[in-house]
């Protein structure tokens, strides 16, 4: 008889039973994991049964697959075939001897829903993230933490297996599923040898070469330490020129240490941008913001970070300078894994509208346009449609080049004027406030993460931003400015319509 | 062509006697019919019984062989309306859909054969999408049952239980001349074991013997003075005749100790279980779990297990509950209809036992172990406390780390073609606006889902037109959504027909992919493809036309989004009166990368040219604002960390699994959003002048580039 709540092993009182829980999204190949996992425990005379629930939830939502195997002692040799071991159909809470789950915030799920338990279970399961709707189409970054999932996955499992299953499963050539089957075969979780279940894979005649290919990998990556997917490494940039070098210096020199990394990029991206005359007078302007801070300096290094991104704001010279560099070309083959025989055309979706291309003239010329009833309704029509630039002809090419050698000209260019009068403004709300509260100021700093895009999406920004900076002079009474002010920032970023910013603005 | 080939599945129907059958819960009921002799199948396809549709698809020759008629049905209605063969006939006919949804669509007919009554075994199975993963709403089929008197079988969720109910249910079908619901669960229909199979029998006596021999019973037909004769038939003869049969047979089962004269004993028998058959595994499992059974069904406590869930037989409940203080019934759904029955049954008998049910049990959801676990421990605390687990304790995951888990909302599959109708909608949305929507069954449903959050309602399958029908707009026009499928199941009436006659201002959108998708890309009347042994390509258009629609736009390739937009555009600000219909048709990715995979790679392998085509997003124009996810929702279109050590937000990101199906790049212009999105043609095998003027390009381009990197490299850094 139970008295507490943990379950007790069945193992000691009937005959052995093992039970693996697969969550995977749809297409992943859960099924036939399933189905492996059960030709295995088959073969070597276990009862095994299978179950799963298709149907809509399959496309792109998560799915459970249930396999309980039994192992059959004498009774089943001695009575009827057709009267089985009772089986569950679903995972029980507490009675799971494997998890295999093909990405982290399943592995959570399985967590979460109590499949993993610490006295127990085997959690085998993807340390790379698959992001869920969600996640996406957040207007900032919506993504869940990994590492809270990551500790209770090791907390709340008998051994956390984790890895990045994709990378395996590129490296391999295969499918998660293979990989998956294969680090179950690693964790030594069931008691079967390796052979069998390379002829589950041989039997189901399947792409056999490449599943046991990926088997193998996700064999021996069951062996391994816990790894996490690789993430993005930037290098702190050092100077190639004389220019860099002194620039550097003036850094090292001038600016509080925590700024260093942030102004090394940001020098380093408007010398790429448009010369070392621009990085000169950002580097100008972000020592006006360091003379009114202190320690810990973060509202110089949150300045030396958004400046240099307002600074390199997208027009289309910027845009047709980084799409007809060499390395961007290089960048494609591989991000769309062209082999070398392949020949490869890339085609770029473009809409500039009339708005952009006054915006590229110089100033005089462009407002003169924008500013002219007759001459907007006669030119309008040329930009209204979207263009199919196919960057690897030669007509497009020299388009894009000349209009990327058009740098120079940028000073002079409607867009700078707008753009550099902003920039000022900003500063100068940015300053005088760092005078009284440097925390608000840096909350002001933080705000330019709220204009980006191009057309509506940019437009957008600049509204929502002006609305931010307008409603943070006013926090609502008891509220501290700096809160408020973050507050407003990350309403802003809630949803596209502007509605959760009102609503802030409107109750304050 | 179906999403799956089941021809592997068909050479399982041909086992014979003493053969191992090994598979899935639903391919073992297509076998089971067989097994059973049966004339003629029908049904409609839907989650969880759509296998057993495509088999017998699939198994046309083996049919034929047998004498056996399979018909894949127009609806359920349709279906319902087959058994209408087994009425004056010795034929065994057997339909399956999805319930409670198709019994909805099915019940007309259903009360029609259940009033008349059968000759021939009538077999209704039902997959009870009920519980995790289902679709639909949360109903019991079991109240079916129960109003037209059918009777309903809920077997244990193991393969030769649910074999030989199949067998048992026909022949109790002709001896209480009733027709007899199978039910089964999600779970069950896909649950894999084995069975030892028996010979397939052709049936005695065939559709087309019947067909040569008419008979006519007017006693049989729903028609004055015969409908109040069916009423007193069913219970003086049938009700009767029914329990009988599932006494004498022993349909139900009993586990655990039942005592010296099936009263149960003393101590641990002083309680009892009544549980439906199909929870009966999850019920042992709990039981397992507090100790008190084994894994072969050894329980501590008397069961009595339900494998007919209705009638009850007032008898065998009699003798179970006598002597005991509580009974347990534990009955899936509400409301608790067995509860109420045995509670009638208690006082009737005046036996004094408590019958327990959903008090401890939760009134609604699934029972799954754990649900019946906490119940049982609760049950037993109360009535047997010497056994009784003790309270669990529960250790659930902190808030913190539960809320980074996010949800995963069903949505369209990568290369969808139905995405790019609701990006077009969004982007008329934000001309004219917010419409109401209302939406129908199918895949296009997850339309009300993110990141489209379109859609105001849905009524059932093919009632997308109807539910807008009571807008009769003086400005602002409701848009109807309505599939291929639901267009064909019903809506050429209901919401086509309906709407032409009366005059509806309204905008109805058919979503024409070229298949029943969402049930596992079944053909249907409209399809694309031909098929063998059924007539396809008959245009939506033509049949809108023909019940009098005027106002009819096609657009044939629904991933060119601005003719999309310019067309809903039109169709809501046209001066013109009346419906208004566009037919958008693209086909379904699925099924098309299904068919075309194969061809491309024999194509590689010969030689040929191939063109693969994908899409990227170039991380250092992408600003990550994300609109492009938002106005697409592709699974292929995800997001990465930043690469640019200043920016913070993740970059959209493209990944492999993207099949080019160009509407990123569409929306990217339909909606100005930014240059970052690209479209990469990959030729593999190019011919030799191709060849030539790529190499031409490639050098001047590389000289350009060389002298742009020299001009980079001197302002440097």
């Amino acid at each position: 008889m139970a008295t507490s709540m943990t379950p007790q092993s069945t193992a000691a009182a009937g005959p052995k039973r093992l039970s693996v829980a697969i969550l995977a999204l749809g297409g992943q190949g859960g099924g036939v994991l399933a189905d492996w996992v059960q030709t295995v425990a088959r073969a070597h005379g276990w009862t095994a049964q299978g179950t799963s629930v298709p149907g809509v939830a399959q496309r792109t939502g998560s799915t459970v697959y249930y396999v309980e195997m039994v192992q059959q002692g004498e009774r089943a040799q001695a009575g009827d075939p057709d009267e089985p071991p009772v089986m569950a159909l679903m995972p029980v809470p507490g009675d799971v001897d494997v998890v295999v789950a093909s990405e982290l915030m399943e592995a959570g799920r399985a967590v979460l829903r109590g499949f993993s338990s610490a006295d127990r279970t085997t959690l085998i399961g993807s340390t790379h993230r698959i992001y869920a709707i969600g996640e996406k189409s957040g207007m900032g970054d919506a993504r869940g933490s990994a590492e809270r999932i990551l500790e209770a996955a090791a907390q709340r499992s008998r051994r956390f297996i984790g890895f990045d299953m994709e990378a395996v499963t590129e490296r391999a050539g295969s499918v998660i599923s293979a990989i998956m089957f294969g680090a179950l075969a690693g964790s030594g979780a069931l008691p079967f040898g390796r052979g069998s279940f390379e002829d589950a894979i041989r039997g189901s005649g399947i792409a056999v070469e490449s599943n046991l290919r990926g088997f193998d990998e996700g064999f021996r990556a069951a062996q391994q330490e816990l790894s996490l997917p690789e993430e993005p490494q930037s290098d702190f940039p050092a100077p190639t020129s004389e220019t860099g070098r002194r620039l550097t210096a003036r850094i090292q020199g001038s600016l509080p240490e925590p700024a260093h990394e942030a102004a090394l990029h940001g020098v380093q991206r408007l010398m790429d941008y448009q010369g070392a005359a621009y990085a000169e007078a950002y580097l100008g302007r972000l020592l006006s913001i360091a003379a009114l801070d202190a320690p810990p300096y973060t509202l110089t290094a949150e300045a030396a970070r958004h400046l240099a991104l307002w600074m390199s704001y997208e027009d289309t010279i910027r845009v047709a300078d980084l799409k007809v560099r060499e390395t961007r070309m290089d960048r494609v083959r591989g991000e769309v894994r062209a082999e070398d025989d392949q020949l490869l055309k890339v085609t770029e979706y473009m809409h500039p509208r009339l708005r952009e291309v006054c915006e590229t003239l110089p100033a005089g010329m462009g407002r003169a346009i924008l500013g002219s009833r007759a001459l907007t309704r006669l030119l309008d029509p040329l930009f209204r449609k979207g263009r199919h630039v196919e960057t690897t002809s030669l007509r497009w090419y020299a388009m894009l080049f000349i209009l990327s050698r058009m740098r120079p000209l940028r000073p002079r260019s409607l867009r700078y004027a707008e753009e550099q009068a902003r920039i000022d403004a900003w500063l100068d709300e940015v300053r005088e406030t760092a005078l009284r509260d440097r925390v608000l100021a840096t909350e002001i700093v933080r705000c330019q993460r709220l204009i980006k895009g191009y057309g509506d999406t940019f437009e957008r920004g600049l509204r929502n931003f002006a609305a931010v900076m307008q409603g943070l002079r006013t926090p609502p009474p008891g509220r501290a400015p700096a809160a408020w002010a973050a507050e407003l920032r990350e309403a802003a970023l809630a949803d596209e319509d502007g509605e959760a910013l009102k609503e802030r603005l409107l109750a304050a | 062509m179906a999403e799956r080939s089941f021809k592997k599945e068909v050479e399982k129907l041909k086992l014979g006697a003493g053969e191992r059958f090994e598979g899935e819960g639903i391919l073992a009921v297509t076998k089971a019919l067989l097994q059973s002799g049966v004339a003629y199948v029908g049904g409609y396809q839907g989650s969880p019984i759509s296998h057993l549709m495509d088999v017998f698809a699939d198994a046309n020759d083996l049919l034929a062989g047998l004498d056996v008629h399979f018909e894949a049905s127009a609806s359920e209605a349709t279906a319902a309306a087959m058994l209408a063969a087994s009425v004056n006939y010795p034929l065994r006919g057997a339909v399956a859909w999805k319930s409670v949804v198709g019994t909805n669509v099915a019940s007309d007919a259903l009360s029609n054969i259940a009033s008349g009554g059968v000759r021939g075994g009538a077999l209704v199975i039902v997959g009870e999408d009920y519980g995790e993963g289902s679709s639909i709403m949360q109903e019991r089929t079991h109240a079916f049952a129960m109003k037209s008197q059918m009777w309903l079988l809920d077997p244990r969720p193991n393969l030769p239980s649910i074999v030989d109910m199949v067998e048992r249910g026909f022949q109790l079908s002709e001896a209480s001349n009733t027709p007899v619901m199978l039910e089964l669960r999600v779970r069950s229909c896909h649950l894999t074991g084995e069975f030892t199979a028996k010979d397939n029998i052709r049936p005695e006596f065939t559709v087309s013997d019947a067909a040569a021999n008419p008979q006519r019973d007017t006693d049989r037909i729903v028609l004055p003075p015969a409908n109040f004769l069916h009423e007193v038939e069913k219970v003086e003869r049938r009700w009767p005749a029914a329990i009988e049969f599932i006494r004498e047979n022993r349909l139900n089962e009993w586990f655990g100790p039942q005592g010296g004269d099936d009263r149960g004993t003393e101590g641990d028998g002083a309680i009892g279980i009544i549980v439906q058959g199909g929870l009966y595994n999850n019920l042992n499992r709990a039981l397992e779990l507090i100790g008190l059974s084994d894994s072969f069904g050894n329980s501590r406590i008397p069961i009595y297990c339900l494998n007919v869930t209705y009638p009850l037989i007032p008898d065998e409940v009699r003798d179970f509950c006598l002597g005991k203080k509580a009974v347990l019934v534990l009955e899936e759904g509400q409301p608790e209809f067995i509860e109420h029955e045995l509670n009638t049954l208690m006082r009737r008998s005046d036996i004094q036992t408590r019958i327990v049910g959903k008090d401890p049990m939760p009134r609604a959801g699934e029972y799954t172990a754990q649900v019946i676990r906490d119940g049982l421990g609760s049950f037993l605390r109360d009535w047997a406390p010497d056994i009784a687990p003790q309270q669990p304790r529960s250790d659930p995951l902190p808030a913190e780390a539960a809320a980074q888990i996010p949800g995963r909302p069903a949505g369209f599959c990568t290369g969808c073609p139905e995405r790019p109708i609701f990006t077009a909608m969004k982007l008329v949305e934000r001309e004219l606006g917010p419409s109401h929507v209302s939406a129908d069954i199918g895949c296009h449903l997850f339309s009300i889902l993110p990141p489209f959050n379109i859609g105001n309602t849905t009524m059932g399958y093919g009632l997308g037109a109807a539910g807008a029908s009571a807008f009769k707009p003086k400005d602002k026009r409701a848009i109807a959504i309505m599939g291929d499928g639901g267009f064909w199941h019903n809506g050429l009436t209901s919401g086509i027909g309906n709407a032409v006659f009366n005059k509806d201002d309204t905008v109805t959108l058919i979503v024409d992919n070229g298949y029943s998708a969402a049930t596992g890309g079944q053909d249907i009347l409209s399809s694309r493809a031909e098929n063998k042994a059924r007539t396809t390509q008959h245009p939506i258009e033509r049949a809108v036309r023909g019940v009098g629609g005027k106002w009819v736009r096609s657009v044939n390739r629904t991933y060119d989004v601005a003719r999309m937009r310019d067309t809903l555009r039109e169709a809501l600000t046209t001066p013109e009166k009346g419906p208004k219909v566009i037919v958008a048709s693209s086909e379904c990715m699925l099924n098309r990368q299904r068919r075309e995979k194969p061809l491309k790679k024999k194509a590689l392998k010969d030689g040929k040219r191939v063109v693969r085509e994908r899409f990227g997003v170039d991380p250092d124009t992408c600003t990550g604002d994300h609109s492009c996810i938002r106005l697409s929702g592709c699974p292929s279109l995800s997001i990465r960390p930043n690469p640019d050590p200043l920016r913070q937000d993740p970059v959209a990101h493209v990944d492999n699994s993207c099949v080019g199906c160009g509407l990123c790049g569409e929306v990217s212009h339909a909606a100005v959003l930014c240059p970052s999105f690209y479209k990469a043609q990959l030729v593999s095998n190019p011919g030799r002048w191709e060849r030539l003027v790529h190499k031409v390009r490639q050098a001047v381009i590389s000289m350009l580039q060389g002298w742009d990197g020299r001009a980079r490299a001197a302002r440097a850094f």
